[in-house]
């Protein structure tokens, strides 16, 4: 008996989404749109945080070394900054490592630069990790006030930059999220009051004859927890393959970079993990949708 | 079976419907209620499957005070009575039988019995041919047969009919007044408001008339007693 009642609850709900047909199609598309963004959206977020993670991990603090110092100070100065506290590693590099360094990128370049062998104008240099990326600025600082200390050098203003572009996009992102998800409710709700409207006669009956509220609404509860589920469809689809055809067009030439930094995350959990977000989203806004406008149309 | 006392109905409007009306019906009577357009006829009829609730006095049908009962139990209370409108309240898009086996589906019945039940119902009014008809293919009265049908199907004890005949031809009209006979046989309490004079005053049964909201005549086997 039970069975036989939430069978007819889901087929009324069914018939509901395709007597409105073109009302079904607005909010359908509405919740696709949404969902589409906010899909996008957070794969791109998840990327943007992996990344910046990545740079907050890779931040080093370059100390260079003054030009004067001996060896036995320059050693005495790399034991001090292993002392120094919150730093993780010390590596040190030395002038012609620096040179090396500097023809390498100069490539066939650096023989214009001949005479700089002879009278190597480049700082040795201790590269320094800090164990917690956000205490680099008090590890740079303690750094800089040692003995033989020429410059700290960490990035600063770069790394602050780019965070802060960072924010501005999730910022951005969610308030373009939340109107949208508000706009593919409201369309839901004026869904599900046409179909109310469209019934209103039947409902009068229903309750004539004693149909509890909860008989009466859950055929309504079903139509917008369809048509939720619906729009979520696309962008699940989208999401699920779009991100696996991106990721193996972009990873490739990212590999190039031969970076630590730039790795997009790997399709294969991530993807599952934001269509069941969406799923759950779509199945929200309908709810919510169809809800709020039974309240004030099923009174008895 | 309906116990009223002091029984007012005011409307927010102000407009006052009822006003401190008492009456008693029993178990098993065919009353009529008759009265001028207006005159609370219709807000009494609502009253009792509570549509609209007193704002004054006590209104009891079996013990039970209708003007308190909550929101979520007043489907027990409408499902222990049956009513019937002048414009019959069928859904076009459903079938004769399923239109009477609606009421039974609302109240989760299992199909073997809800079957059973409506053709009984079906043939006790005459249409038992006509279940797989729509209601657009069907006579007024045969639509008029068909909302009683659906609200007898529940078996219940108290019938409340808003000018039933109000819609029919003269003859037709009789034709479902036998059908109340009938149901009256069998021990239900029927509530029917109307004008049909030839009706009150050839099936004599108790009649009240109502106006202002008061009872101004209450007499047993009486007559329309209104000059149309």
């Amino acid at each position: 008996m039970m069975f036989k009642t939430s069978l007819r609850h889901l087929r009324e709900g069914f018939k509901g989404t395709l007597r409105n047909g073109w009302m079904s199609f607005a909010a359908i598309s509405a919740v696709t749109i949404t969902l589409l963004l906010v899909g996008v959206f957070a794969l791109v977020m998840f990327n943007i945080n992996e990344i910046s993670d990545n740079v907050e991990n890779d931040v080093e603090i370059q100390v260079f070394i003054t030009r004067t110092a001996d060896e036995s100070s320059v050693e005495k100065l790399g034991q001090n900054i292993e002392q120094v506290p919150g730093v993780s590693t010390v590596t040190f590099s030395s002038k012609e490592d620096e040179l090396a360094k500097f023809q390498d990128q100069l490539g066939d370049d650096a023989a214009a630069y001949g005479t700089v062998e002879k009278d190597n104008p480049l700082h040795a240099r201790y590269i320094v990790k800090a164990q917690d990326p956000l205490e680099l600025e008090e590890v740079a600082q303690s750094v800089s006030s040692l003995e033989n200390v020429d410059d700290v050098k960490y990035g600063k203003d770069y790394i602050d930059k780019m965070f802060a572009f960072f924010n501005g996009i999730r910022i951005g992102g969610l308030a373009l999220i939340v109107g949208l998800t508000l706009m593919a409710m409201f369309l839901i709700s004026n869904t599900i009051k046409m179909t109310i409207f469209s019934r209103r006669r039947e409902i009068e009956i229903m309750r004539l004859v004693g149909a509890k509220n909860s008989f009466i609404r859950w055929p309504f509860f079903i139509e917008g927890l369809v048509l939720g589920m619906l729009g979520a469809l696309v962008p699940i689809l989208v999401i699920y393959f779009g991100y696996d055809v991106a990721y193996s067009a972009l990873q490739p030439s990212l590999d190039q970079l031969n970076s630590d930094i730039f790795k997009l995350i790997d399709p294969s959990t991530l993807t599952v993990q934001v269509s069941l977000v969406l799923l759950a989203l779509g199945a929200f806004i309908g709810i919510w949708g169809s809800t709020t406008s039974l309240g004030r149309f099923l009174k008895i | 079976m309906i116990s009223m006392q002091k029984v007012s109905k005011v409307y927010p409007n102000g407009v006052v419907a009822m006003d401190d009306l008492d009456l008693e019906i029993r178990d098993g009577e065919f009353l009529y209620v008759v009265g001028p357009s207006g005159a609370g006829k219709s807000t009494f009829m609502k009253m009792i499957y509570r549509e609209e609730k007193p704002t004054g006095g006590q209104l009891l049908i079996d013990g039970l005070d209708v003007g308190k009962i909550k929101d979520r139990h007043v489907p027990k209370l409408r499902r222990q009575l049956g009513v019937i409108f002048q414009d019959f309240k069928l859904l076009p898009s459903l079938t004769v039988y399923e239109n009477v086996a609606f009421a039974l589906e609302v109240v989760g019945a299992d199909t073997s019995s809800i079957r059973k039940q409506v053709m009984d119902v079906l043939n006790l009014v005459g249409l038992k041919n006509k279940a797989r008809n729509y209601p657009d293919e069907l006579s007024g009265g045969e639509q008029q047969r068909v909302s009683i049908a659906r609200a007898i199907v529940n078996k219940p004890k108290l019938i409340i009919a808003d000018e039933p005949t109000g819609n029919l031809d003269p003859e037709t009209a009789w034709g479902i007044m036998e059908v109340f006979e009938e149901i009256h046989r069998r021990g239900a309490t029927i509530v029917m408001a109307t004008h049909n004079r030839d009706i009150v005053d050839k099936i004599r049964h108790r009649v009240i008339a109502i106006e202002n909201g008061k009872v101004v005549r209450d007499e047993e086997k009486g007559a329309y007693g209104y000059d149309v």
